[in-house]
């Protein structure tokens, strides 16, 4: 590790030398700054800092070699893409003078303000930026478990389990059922589940037509509902089936032996599980003490620095941020909020007022893409979308060709978010 | 030292949303424009690059799909979240650019 201002600070304090000649004056906006996880967030916020401010020693810490994205990974389990296509190099982040390093981070002091790597390495920091993503909440769903994930895949988290899900509906004989069961509000990725259905319903009628989804919903109502529907009535007539939570749609329990789903609407056995359970913040936001009670972390809505704790800020899924949807387009922007008050903070100034995006792209097949955007409004009520703006695309395409062409933004969008995240 | 840092830390916490005059300033805005259009407005086709276009043709579209006179898939519900000075605003950031 090399050494920082701030741990040359430290260490001259540990040795005593306390009559060291201190700068004068607050710091420039130079210093160390330690980004936790390399996803659309964490990868973002570091090449960001690094453009604007050359001067500062960026550390991006990432558990593994390279990003496996949620992006495309549902194409993966219908078998469009493959999972070359959603895997990210960190070399474009190494290429902009960020210091990676593989590890993972199990434990933070924001009083020391240092990371603890799970080698016993310590990393100190100036400013810290908290970036990984979600982590499982099994005890949220009684008879699911890590254990039980091997069996009824929750595929929430691309890698391992993307797969996993995909041998699954391979294996599966024409004529079965799939049963998806989705969550209730807050969770990654909101059109995330009605997506999977969509492709994998897509997959179905071109090589099991004879096979049924049935999807098991905690919630009432969900991201892109009409535009969903409407497809699957459109493309797949009869072959999805979706029970809203007053419905009888809460799951109560799973049982990974049996493959059965328990709700108010009875125990049904599937021939394929997908289970998409709870969520909270990643572990280290929960070990750093940076989240609230309900499990994920409360920011300042202008700078998302942590009110749990200075100098720190969460930005991505583990954050807290109003209306913004919990999606890579919205990790990507928080990042670049971040990354510009972590600046202006370093240099002794005000945070500039954020600017705050999301789009997310969904197919219902390879060629039938929906959108949902807005520009939101960072208030002191909280971040909130523009009003007479944004929203889902059209209920009824035009002559423009609007599903078409969404499909091929879709792609478009996923390369060029990746350049602006990954370089 | 590390007190006075603490104390203006305390301060940046505290700082109202109201305490914030002005809006974002064109780059702040025209960098959300990236997660579509490419790092820097230059993007992977089919979505256009926004790079080096002059100031007045940006704007002019951007006020074009705001209107609807432009027909778009998503352009017009994005352009709407935007006042006709923040549209300026982008539009002269990103003619910017080299």
């Amino acid at each position: 590790m090399k050494t920082t201002r701030r741990a040359a600070l430290k260490a001259g304090a540990a040795l005593g030398l306390t009559s060291l000649a201190l700068p004068s004056v607050a710091r420039a906006a130079s210093g160390s700054v330690v980004v936790i996880g390399a996803g659309f967030g964490g990868a973002t916020a570091a090449r960001y800092l690094k453009a604007a401010s050359p001067s500062l020693e960026v550390t991006l810490v990432e558990r593994e070699t390279s990003i496996l994205t949620c992006p495309f990974s549902n194409g993966v389990i219908a078998g469009y893409n493959t999972m070359a296509d959603i895997t990210r190099s960190l070399d474009g982040v190494r290429a902009a003078g960020v210091k990676v390093v593989k590890g993972e981070a199990t434990a933070i002091d924001t009083a020391a303000r240092s990371v603890r790597m799970a080698d016993g390495t310590q990393l100190a920091y100036d400013r810290l930026v908290v970036s990984p993503g979600i982590d499982l909440n099994y005890e949220g769903l009684p008879g699911y478990s890590a254990a039980a994930a091997e069996i009824l895949p929750h595929a929430w988290k691309a890698g391992p389990q993307t797969l996993l899900l995909r041998n699954q509906l391979e294996a599966m004989p024409d004529g079965g059922t799939f049963i998806v069961v989705a969550p209730a509000n807050p969770f990654r990725c909101p059109p995330g589940p009605y997506e999977r259905i969509s492709l994998v319903a897509s997959y179905f009628k071109a090589k099991k037509p004879k096979s049924k989804i049935l999807v098991f919903d905690a919630k009432d109502a969900f991201s892109k509902q009409g535009l969903f529907q409407s497809a699957w009535e459109s493309e797949f007539p009869g072959m999805v089936a979706w029970i809203a939570g007053k419905d009888g749609g809460k799951v109560e329990k799973v049982d990974a032996q049996a493959k059965t789903v328990t709700s108010g609407f009875g125990t049904e056995k599937g021939d394929v599980i997908n289970v998409i359970p709870p969520q909270r913040a990643g572990a280290i936001a929960v070990a750093a003490g940076l989240t609230g009670d309900n499990g994920w972390c409360p920011v300042d809505p202008m700078t998302f620095a942590s009110t749990k704790a200075q100098h720190v800020y969460v930005v991505g899924d583990s954050s807290i941020a109003g209306a913004m949807p919990k999606s890579g387009s919205s990790a990507n922007a928080q990042a670049k909020v971040a990354a510009a008050a972590i600046i202006a903070s370093l240099d002794g100034k005000p945070a500039p007022a954020p600017a705050l995006f999301n789009i997310c792209y969904s197919l219902v097949n390879p060629n039938y893409g929906i959108s949902v955007a807005d520009v939101y409004q960072a208030t002191d009520k909280g971040i909130v979308p523009t009003p007479n703006a944004g929203g889902v695309s059209v209920a009824k395409p035009t002559s423009l060709n609007e599903r078409a062409l969404e499909a091929l933004y879709a792609v478009s969008w996923y390369r060029n978010i990746s350049a602006d995240t990954w370089g | 030292m590390r007190g006075i840092l603490v104390t203006l830390g305390a301060i940046a916490l505290a700082c109202p949303a109201a305490a914030q005059a002005s809006g974002p300033t064109g780059q702040a805005m025209a960098q959300n424009c990236y997660v579509c259009h490419g790092p820097a407005g230059r993007s992977a086709p089919p979505i256009p690059s926004i790079a080096r276009m002059p100031a007045d043709f940006l704007r002019g579209r951007m006020m074009e799909f705001k209107s609807g006179q432009l027909p778009s898939t998503v352009m017009a519900r994005i352009a709407k979240g935007y006042s006709d000075e923040q549209i300026v605003a982008i539009s002269d950031y990103l003619a910017s650019l080299k």
